[in-house]
């Protein structure tokens, strides 16, 4: 974790409890002022109760918030300068769009004269310069999505919390949203804390991602160490696709392990930093298609690289998606692995019976200590 | 019959009773006394078309003057339901869970079990000089001497309240019900205080539900008999009364007809208006699905 001089959100040792059910546990964190951080994590796993324990509507039952280095656990929820881009945004129905913005304005007693110019300067900085008239039924979903952030932004919050809000729009505007509310964090430059459960959301937008689990965060990092180098099983199978499978380790150093799967593949898979893997250890294994490279068999097998794994397998399938196509390999033990390839519809092209070798190598293997849980995805289990 | 025959006759058929009613008990009881109201006795058994009792009405204050009362009356109920409805509304829709949901609704449709001529002598045994609360607050030592709690104003809007309550809080229930409750939280995010919430926030999106309750409440209040009779006896002076006296003890039907019309006349102007300064329309509110 860094540490700013102040960050603008910290949160120690944050618990809260419904009757016997912990939702939050134990969660601290600290955002530097100025960055877009998310929280990402499965439907049920606290992060909406952490949200909202932020916002001032729930009462943490353990721990502190600090927001700009005050304590604000005391304050009520009209009291603390977060504010807050609700999952289905929550704009005033009954007023049109400039009394939305205005409405945190007035209640913050800013003089009537003001009111007109800093709702206008927020409508040009969301590029929605002529909407200030128009009802909120008038407006498309990305228009409401941004009348939303401007209420807010126009309040010049410490943090602003975003929850979910993209969930409701559909695919096409959902990835213009993410590139635009990354650009709209750039400009206003508060930090902006979004919650999430889709991972590319989480990876796209943020400088730093927290995965949480089961009331408790997995890990904090930039997107690529949550990619390429994940702690726990957890955040490798949740974060990204992969290959998963359950296995054995064999044979360990204090470089490598070889770990023999239930499917029977026989793979050597790196050590860590964390989790360093003993002979005998169960343990859950993860490689992500892009790092299988795929040859025909024909061709001569003598690209695996050293300490990496190489065998062979026919093509049981094809998934055909544009430039994330996929191909499903039946290995001669009988596993089914995916392996990212590129179709470009020519005769060279795989199909299906071709007999192939599939390639990677030991240091994209990644294998974890299984400790039971089989949360998050299973192989392929995660498409983005 | 062609398939199209029957879709139509099955449409008739069921929309019959409802037509039948309209027609036979609505709008013919109307138009007769609409006859009735135009018609001018001259003499006896001798009539004359003409607007003589709508004239009579107006140059007599006592008539008039009841009308307004009753319609003042009937307000100052409307308001006093709203205001004790929906605090109770906005418990039953956003705060109460669901078990508590249902028993209070059922609380608040007890009232309406019991038929309202036994309510309304309950409550006369115990307001009277000689009822419950009197020789209570006697037994005490509060009052020396036993005291009429029946019979003034107060008395009948209380009543009044008591029996309309379950009709203004039902159509607030039902608005405040479909808010989201993010909304109210938005509200709190952005600086707003709790009664800036309500004022700005709650009020506003509840307001075709309050102006459902509000006439609802005006009309049944407004053409109420039983409650002010019973309650305020001879010096109720409402309206209704009015009616029935002309009816029943005047034998005068061509006055009592003349009232009725007056009074639907100004109870409709009453909503009317109530619906231009809240800028809600009947078909936005009382006719919303």
């Amino acid at each position: 974790m860094t540490s700013g001089p102040v960050s603008d959100l910290e949160c120690a040792n944050i618990s809260k409890n419904f009757g016997p059910i912990r939702a939050v546990d134990d969660v601290s964190f600290e955002i530097p002022s100025g960055s877009f951080f998310s929280i990402l994590g499965p439907s049920g796993c606290g992060k909406t109760t952490l949200m909202r324990m932020i916002a001032g509507f729930e009462t943490p039952s353990a721990g502190d918030i600090r927001i700009k280095g005050k304590s604000v656990v005391a304050a009520p929820p009209n009291k603390r300068n977060v504010k807050m881009v609700f999952q289905h945004l929550a704009l005033f129905p009954m007023m049109n769009v400039f009394e939305n913005i205005a409405y945190g304005l007035r209640c913050s007693g800013t003089p009537k004269s003001d009111i007109p110019g800093k709702v206008q300067n927020v409508l040009d900085r969301i590029a929605l310069p002529d909407v200030g008239q128009r009802e909120i039924h008038q407006l498309s979903g990305g228009q409401k999505q941004r009348i939303a952030i401007a209420r807010c932004m126009v309040l010049d919050p410490d943090v602003l919390l975003l929850d979910e809000p993209l969930g409701a729009l559909d695919l096409k505007l959902r990835e213009a949203m993410k590139i635009e509310l990354k650009l709209l964090q750039h400009q206003f430059n508060t930090t902006f804390v979004y919650i999430t459960h889709d991972q590319s959301e989480a990876l796209v937008m943020s400088d730093r991602v927290a995965v949480m689990n089961n009331g408790r965060f997995e890990q904090i990092g930039r997107p690529q160490e949550l990619y390429h180098a994940p702690t726990s099983a957890f955040v490798a199978g949740f974060v990204g696709d992969s290959n998963r499978w359950a296995g054995r380790v064999v044979d360990a150093d204090a470089q490598s392990a070889k770990i023999e799967t239930a499917d029977g593949l026989v793979t050597e898979c790196a050590q860590r930093a964390v989790h360093s893997l003993s002979g005998g250890d169960a343990v859950d294994l993860f490689v992500r298609p892009e790092f299988i490279a795929v040859g025909r068999q024909d061709a001569s097998r003598e690209g695996a690289a050293a300490g990496g794994t190489t065998l062979t397998g026919t093509v049981d399938s094809i998934l055909f998606n544009g430039a994330n196509s996929r191909v499903l390999v039946r290995s001669a033990s009988n596993a089914l692995i995916e392996a990212d390839v590129t179709l470009t519809g020519g005769d060279a092209d795989f199909r299906e019976g071709d007999s192939v070798a599939l390639t990677w190598s030991a240091r994209n293997a990644m294998g974890f200590r299984s400790d039971g849980s089989r949360a998050g995805g299973t192989a392929g289990g995660n498409a983005a | 019959m062609s398939q199209r025959d029957i879709k139509r006759l099955t449409l008739f058929l069921l929309f019959a009773p409802f037509a039948l009613w309209i027609l036979l008990l609505i709008v013919l009881p109307h138009i007769g006394m609409g006859y009735l109201a135009l018609r001018e006795k001259i003499g006896p058994r001798q009539y004359e078309f003409g607007f003589g009792n709508f004239v009579e009405f107006a140059m007599e204050p006592i008539y008039w003057n009841t009308l307004l009362r009753t319609g003042s009356m009937s307000l100052l109920v409307t308001a006093l339901a709203l205001i004790v409805g929906f605090p109770i509304a906005y418990y039953i829709a956003k705060i109460a869970n669901y078990r508590t949901r249902g028993a209070m609704f059922l609380l608040c449709l007890i009232p309406l079990w019991v038929s309202d001529l036994i309510r309304a002598f309950g409550w006369i045994l115990l307001l009277r000089e000689t009822g419950v609360i009197s020789s209570s607050l006697q037994a005490i030592g509060l009052i020396d001497a036993p005291v009429e709690l029946l019979y003034n104003d107060v008395t009948v809007v209380i009543g009044l309240v008591y029996t309309v309550m379950l009709f203004m809080i039902v159509p607030l229930v039902s608005t405040l019900d479909g808010m989201d409750n993010s909304m109210i939280e938005a509200g709190y995010n952005l600086g707003g205080s709790g009664l800036t919430v309500l004022r700005r926030i709650i009020i506003p999106y509840a307001m075709p539900g309050i102006v459902s309750g509000c006439i609802i409440v005006f009309m049944l209040t407004a053409g109420s008999y039983l409650t002010p009779i019973l309650l305020g006896g001879k010096n109720s002076s409402w309206f209704t009364e009015m009616i029935y006296e002309q009816f029943i003890t005047r034998y005068n039907w061509e006055a009592g007809a003349t009232f009725g019309f007056l009074l639907l006349a100004f109870t409709s102007l009453v909503v009317w208006l109530g619906l231009k300064l809240s800028r809600q329309t009947l078909a936005g509110t009382v006719a919303r699905s």
